[in-house]
C-alpha cells in the first residue's frame, strides 16, 4: 500500500438542499430542516473517499441522507453543490457533476454499477434476465449477441441464477433472486466501484445472508470497491472496512468499522451500537 | 535492542453520553516491547488491560498519548494518528490480535475462515489451503470441523481458530487478550509451544493472562496493571 494511494471515488461538500435556504439556516435547523424558511438540507457537507478494494459502509437512521448521497452520486438528484471524482473516470482530474449528460451515461455505464434497495428502480421487470444484463452492455457499445448471452450466463451464475432461468422475467422471481439478478446487471460492465442502497433490506433472513455471501465473493473475487449503504449494523459489521455515521444529512463520525462499533465517540452513535442486538 | 513498540502516556477514557458519565480505563501507561520480546499483563478484571490492547489494535480510540510502532511497510507511525487504510493494511499484513471471541462472517467454514486471514494478504488460494489445514491440524482442530461453520463449535474450538487465523500470518506483533482462556490443558500446551516458535521467529508479542503458570518461560517480562495504571 502506498501512502499516496489514489481514492477510487472522492466527494468533497456535497450539499443537496430542497429549498431556497436563508441566512438563518446554519444556525435554525431543526434536525436537517431551518425553522426559519423551511428548507431541507438532506445532504449537508459531505465529504469522503473509498479506496481501492475497500467497503466503506455507510449507516443511519432513515432520513439521514444516506440515500441522498447516493442517488447524486448516480446522477438521479442533482446536488445543490459540491465535487466528485472517479479514479476510473479522466484519471479522477473531472467533477463528475459537472460533466454533459451523455458523459453522465458513459460513467453509469462503465464506470458505476448501482444497486437500489427496491429492484424495480433497477430491473425491467418484463425483460428477461438476460436481456436485463445485456441492455447494460448494448449501452456500454457492444452489439455482439454471442458475447453479451455469453458474458449474461457468467454474471448469472455468478450470482447463482440457475441458467435454465435466465430468459425468464425478474417479475416471475422472489424478491432475493431480483436483487441477485440486479447485481449480475451492476457488474456487467466490469465497473470500479458498486453502489449498494440499502441491497438486502426486506429480506428473508436466510435470503439476507446469500445477498451478503454475494457481495463479500464479489470483493474478494473482483477486487471492486463498494460503497455500501445500510440502516443495519449487523450487516456493516460484516463487510465494511470502514463505516461513516450519517445523522440528519450530516456525517457526525467515521473510523475502522471495530472502533465504531466497540468505542463510538457520539451519542447518536453509541445509541446505536447499544441498540444493536 | 530495536524497539518494536513504544507505548508514552497512554490514556483511555470513556464518555457515556447517555448517562453523562465519563469512565476512566487506562491511565499514562507507558512502556516499550522490542522485537522477539513477549510482555506478559496481568491485573484484576477490569484493571484496564484489554483497553491497552484495543489502544494498540486502534479498536478504541486512546484519549491522549502517543503508541509508536515500527512498522515494516511505514517506519515509525503512531497507531494512535495512523490513518484508517495504514491501520487496515497493518492488521493485515503486521499486526494480530487474538481474542477470547470468535468473529467469523456468517456462512464461512473454519477452514475458509484461516484461508482469508492468508487470502488478504494477497497469498495465492493453494497455499492458502494448505497453510490453512497446517495450521489447523497444529491446533488440532478436529478435521471433520474444517468444513462446517464454526457458530457450533465449543469455546475451546473456537478459541482455537482463532489462534490459528491469527498466527498463521506470523504477524510481527501479536497482541493476545487472553488466548488461553477456556482451553483444557493439552491445548494450552500446544498454544504456549506455538507462542514460544513464534518468538524465536521473532515475533514480539504483548498478552493478558489470568494463568499465571501459563507465562511462567514464555514471557519476559509481567507487568501488573491495578486501576490501569502498572504499578
Amino acid at each position: 500500500m502506498s501512502r499516496n494511494e489514489k481514492p477510487v471515488l472522492q466527494v468533497k461538500n456535497l450539499f443537496v438542499r430542497y429549498g431556497e435556504g436563508c441566512p438563518e439556516c446554519a444556525t435554525h435547523l431543526e434536525k436537517n430542516r431551518c425553522t426559519v424558511c423551511g428548507t431541507v438540507w438532506a445532504a449537508n457537507d459531505i465529504s469522503l473517499e473509498v479506496f481501492p478494494g475497500e467497503v466503506l459502509g455507510i449507516v443511519g437512521e432513515s432520513g439521514s441522507g444516506k440515500s441522498t448521497l447516493m442517488q447524486s452520486l448516480y446522477f438521479d438528484i442533482e446536488p445543490t453543490s459540491g465535487q466528485a471524482y472517479l479514479n476510473g473516470y479522466k484519471d479522477g482530474e473531472a467533477d463528475i457533476w459537472q460533466v454533459s449528460a451523455a458523459e453522465k451515461r458513459d460513467i453509469k455505464n462503465n464506470v458505476m454499477g448501482m444497486v437500489y434497495q427496491n429492484p424495480i428502480r433497477g430491473l425491467r421487470m418484463n425483460y428477461s434476465a438476460a436481456s436485463n444484463i445485456a441492455e447494460k452492455i448494448i449501452a456500454a457499445g457492444s452489439r455482439n449477441a454471442g458475447q453479451m448471452t455469453a458474458r449474461a450466463e457468467e454474471l448469472l451464475q455468478a450470482v447463482e441464477i440457475l441458467t435454465s432461468r435466465m430468459g425468464e422475467a425478474p417479475k416471475n422471481f422472489s424478491g432475493g433472486m431480483q436483487q441477485r439478478v440486479q447485481i449480475s446487471k451492476a457488474l456487467a460492465n466490469n465497473p470500479s466501484i458498486l453502489l449498494l442502497d440499502e441491497v438486502t433490506t426486506g429480506l428473508d433472513l436466510s435470503v439476507q445472508a446469500k445477498v451478503l455471501d454475494l457481495i463479500r465473493k464479489i470483493k474478494n473475487q473482483y477486487g471492486i470497491s463498494i460503497l455500501l449503504v445500510s440502516h443495519d449494523l449487523a450487516v456493516i459489521r460484516m463487510l465494511a472496512d470502514r463505516t461513516i455515521v450519517m445523522l440528519d444529512g450530516k456525517i457526525i463520525e467515521s473510523g475502522l468499522t471495530d472502533q465504531i462499533l466497540e468505542d463510538p465517540q457520539h451519542a447518536y452513535t453509541q445509541q446505536l451500537v447499544h441498540s444493536l442486538l | 535492542m530495536m524497539h518494536i513498540l513504544e507505548i508514552k502516556d497512554l490514556t483511555k477514557n470513556f464518555y457515556l453520553h447517555e448517562a453523562n458519565r465519563e469512565i476512566k480505563s487506562c491511565k499514562n501507561v507507558s512502556f516499550t516491547l522490542d522485537e522477539g520480546q513477549f510482555i506478559g499483563i496481568v491485573g484484576l478484571s477490569g484493571a484496564g488491560k484489554s483497553t491497552i490492547l484495543k489502544c494498540i489494535n486502534r479498536s478504541y480510540l486512546a484519549t491522549s498519548g502517543e503508541i509508536i510502532y515500527n512498522s515494516q511497510a511505514f517506519g515509525k507511525i503512531d497507531l494512535t494518528k495512523a490513518s484508517e487504510r495504514e491501520i487496515l493494511y497493518l492488521r493485515k499484513h503486521e499486526i494480530g490480535y487474538v481474542s477470547q471471541f470468535l468473529n467469523v462472517m456468517p456462512r464461512t467454514t473454519a477452514k475458509e475462515h484461516v484461508m482469508n486471514a492468508l487470502l488478504e494478504t494477497g497469498e495465492a488460494m493453494s497455499s492458502a489451503k494448505k497453510r490453512a489445514e497446517e495450521m489447523l491440524a497444529y491446533f488440532k482442530l478436529p478435521e471433520e470441523l474444517w468444513d462446517i461453520y464454526p457458530n457450533t463449535f465449543s469455546g475451546g474450538e473456537r478459541l482455537r481458530l482463532n489462534l490459528a487465523h491469527t498466527m498463521v500470518k506470523t504477524p510481527r506483533l501479536m497482541l493476545l487478550d487472553e488466548p488461553t482462556a477456556s482451553l483444557d490443558n493439552k491445548t494450552k500446551v500446544l498454544v504456549k509451544d506455538m507462542l514460544i516458535k513464534l518468538k524465536d521467529q521473532k515475533t514480539s508479542m504483548i498478552g493478558i493472562f489470568h494463568d499465571l503458570e501459563f507465562m511462567d518461560g514464555v514471557c519476559d517480562k509481567v507487568f501488573n496493571i491495578t486501576e490501569g495504571r502498572i504499578l
